[in-house]
């Protein structure tokens, strides 16, 4: 075991990829020589070469596009989208080419591209840098949408992502990059499609992913001294979803918060907690609550922390789980 | 008049800068001519032979000619089929004949085509089975034929994304160390469109070989060329992007033909992409649905009747005596047993499977997909058991 940042295994998964398949190309905006923004791609063009790891024109359409055509000739893209919001010019490349090419042609051509997307907040960005972006391409059938909150999970989900026959949008919450944690490489987790039980806990169940993934870990251990004793689950793939674990975890508790940065409307966490109830309605002691970012453009980073899901936020909703069996009083019509 | 040493070195800079070399102009090479390229009058008769335009070998001609007057018959039928409620919609290619048989005649069958909804002519005259081209307007699924069998991507409906694919492909092949082509049509209209900025300036940065081929159709639906650009003309893009680029009379076959060989040759040295522009016009509506009556006056388009890319080759060659009226006649004959072949195939109903849905959305369906297809399948039990009481 050795102790390393997500950034650090992301860019050790990128090479190893290429190390073992030839086909691997990795280009986007500065990722060459400068290693990219966040240097995930560090070092990578002076090891491979710049023809397989280069810098393109500023055009994230472009570049999305571009790694369609070289898909569609054999070769195995990984893109960088420098910030999530900067992804936005791509959309209709994803969206139309990228997660429907397959389909449309009923097997006969794949994507196999990774598109890596620095996203979410908590670094004090500007404007522009802070987007929490999953929804938008989990709704889109065709896409897988992984997310890692772990070192060793980033590295082996972003081995699997190059890997695997269908498009992967690969997003790396920003605010975990420089974070430290125990990985043993080449470390192999568990398969897209699992979700991950990363505390064992019998009253509640916080289900996470990304970026939450830390704020349910550390909510759960202040619930302790409250007396609660929660479970939480990492979803790590988006889609793939894995409806098996998070059930099976509810159903034991019987009480479900589900956490995310993203504003919370027809986002990811309400696909959840519909699911959650769909599946567990009888097991429920509790209606299924969401703890999300506010719904609003992401603000300015000196008031970025009123809008992100706090410990505070977590408990209070953990508070609100009916432990009397009382309704909620929010929702009691007057 | 004698000067001071000290004189003559100040008013060097002045006085010698004329004499100097003019440095090359850097846009010499990619800008177009001023007119369109032409080699044939509208009636058919020959303008003087060029050098940098050869006239392609006679059997390329006699070969364009079927394939164009096979694939008016084509349009036809799929104009009719769609009457009588085959298709959904078709967007006809009538009247642009030579560009939809010139892009495909100037590849190799290793080279790709990257095709909109519009070239379904260019896509039979490729080759491909009429039928699959058509599955897309008859709705029986997307894109009917295997693009990775004829080199050909699925047509494309969103405006100008294929022209970053193209780039990609073209420039993935030589990376991998293959001579192939990748042509991209694209329309006048698609040119306003980001992805088409995107994508010839990738091609040109990564010296991709593709040939993008506007046909300038003058219509983008309504909306015509001056709502499109301020640009002399599309072919004048180019030069933004470091790529040559030379505009054609679309409706002169043989200058089509040559434009687009020295253009495919030009992709296929290694020396990076083309833009082709071919001036050209849509005969019919946007579509079948759409009504032109609305945009454009009937002596407009009568006007361009004169302009026919079919009649004009015909008439050169015939002039060549290398088209003879039994030739034509047996070109006619064939485009109708083609034709005839189409209508009876099409008016089989075209099986559907529900569960075939759920197919090819990945490589393997997620256990969602499973489970929403085992209700459809319960669904379709359930319905045929109600068939069976009825």
């Amino acid at each position: 075991m050795a102790t390393m940042t997500m950034a650090k295994a992301l860019n050790a998964a990128l090479a190893d990829a290429m190390l073992d398949d030839e086909r691997v190309v990795v280009f986007g905006e500065d990722v060459g020589q400068l290693g990219g923004v966040f240097r995930i791609t560090d070092g990578l063009q002076a090891r491979f070469g710049d023809k397989r790891c280069f810098d393109t024109p500023l055009a994230e359409a472009g570049i999305v596009g571009f790694a369609v055509g070289l898909a569609m000739s054999g070769l195995r893209p990984v893109v960088e989208m420098q910030f999530d919001a900067f992804a936005y010019p791509a959309f209709e490349q994803i969206a139309s080419h990228v997660a429907k090419l397959r389909n449309r042609t009923r097997g006969a051509l794949s994507v196999p591209i990774v598109i890596r997307v620095p996203y979410a907040g908590g670094i004090g960005g500007v404007e522009h840098h802070c987007d929490s972006s999953e929804a938008y391409y989990a709704h889109t059938p065709g896409l897988k949408v992984v997310t890692p909150a772990t070192v060793e999970d980033a590295y082996s989900l972003l081995r699997e992502a190059i890997d695997d026959p269908d498009p992967v949008v690969f997003m790396e919450p920003k605010k975990l990059y420089f974070g430290s944690g125990e990985a043993e490489l080449p470390a192999r987790t568990a398969p897209f499609g699992k979700a991950v039980v990363r505390r064992a806990g019998t009253d509640a169940t916080l289900v996470a992913y990304g970026p939450a993934v830390p704020v349910a870990l550390e909510a759960a251990e202040a619930a302790r001294e409250e007396g609660w004793d929660l479970e939480v689950v990492d979803v790590r793939t988006i889609v793939p979803f894995d409806d098996a674990t998070v059930t099976a975890s509810v159903r034991k508790t019987g009480r479900c918060v589900v956490i995310q940065e993203a504003q919370g409307f027809a986002g990811v966490g309400a696909e959840i907690a519909a699911r959650v109830q769909e599946r567990c309605f009888h097991a429920l002691h509790a209606p299924v609550l969401r703890v999300s970012g506010l719904d609003i453009p992401y603000p300015a980073p000196m008031l970025e922390h009123t809008h992100l899901p706090s410990v505070d936020r977590v408990l209070d909703a953990v508070a609100r789980l009916q432990w009397d069996d009382q309704p909620d009083e929010r929702w009691v019509a007057a | 008049m004698t000067t001071t040493p000290q004189a003559v070195r100040r008013a060097s800079p002045r006085t010698r800068r004329p004499a100097t070399p003019a440095a090359p102009d850097p846009s010499a090479g990619l800008l177009p001519e001023r007119e369109p390229v032409r080699l044939l009058n509208p009636d058919g008769t020959p303008l003087p032979a060029r050098d940098d335009y050869p006239e392609p070998p006679v059997e390329a001609l006699r070969e364009m000619y079927r394939r164009m007057v096979v694939g008016r018959r084509f349009d036809v039928q799929a104009t009719a089929l769609t009457k009588q409620g085959r298709l959904a919609v078709y967007p006809s290619s009538r009247g642009q004949e030579a560009c939809q048989v010139g892009g495909v005649l100037a590849l190799r069958d290793t080279d790709w085509v990257f095709p909109t909804y519009r070239e379904s002519m260019a896509l039979t005259a490729r080759g491909i089975d009429p039928v699959e081209v058509l599955t897309l307007l008859r709705g029986d699924w997307h894109c009917g034929y295997d693009p990775a069998a004829v080199h050909t991507a699925p047509q494309c409906t969103p405006l100008a994304t294929q022209c970053v694919h193209a780039a990609g492909l073209a420039y993935g092949e030589s990376y991998q160390g293959r001579d192939t082509v990748a042509l991209a049509f694209i329309g006048d209209g698609a040119t306003s469109e980001g992805d088409f900025h995107e994508g010839v300036n990738f091609a040109a940065v990564f010296k991709a070989p593709v040939v993008y081929f506007v046909q300038n159709n003058k219509y983008a639906i309504s909306v015509p060329l001056s709502r499109q650009t301020a640009a002399p003309s599309l072919a004048y893009k180019g030069v933004g992007y470091g790529v040559p680029s030379e505009q054609v009379d679309g409706n002169d076959p043989v200058a089509v033909l040559a434009v687009l060989q020295r253009a495919v040759a030009h992709a296929r040295a290694g020396k990076g992409p083309y833009l082709v522009e071919a001036h050209t016009y849509r005969m019919e509506p946007h579509t079948n649905a759409d009504d032109q009556t609305r945009y454009r006056d009937a002596e407009e388009v009568e006007a361009w009747r004169d302009r026919d890319p079919i009649a004009r080759l015909e008439a050169y060659l015939r002039d060549r005596g290398e088209l003879d009226d039994a030739a034509v006649a047996a070109i006619a004959e064939e485009a109708e047993a083609y034709a005839a072949a189409l209508r009876d195939r099409m008016n089989a109903q075209p099986e559907v499977d529900p569960l075939s849905l759920f197919d090819h959305v990945y490589a393997q369906p997620t256990p969602q997909l499973v489970e929403q297809r085992e209700q459809v399948r319960a669904e379709l039990a359930a319905a045929r058991d109600e068939e069976g009481d009825a």
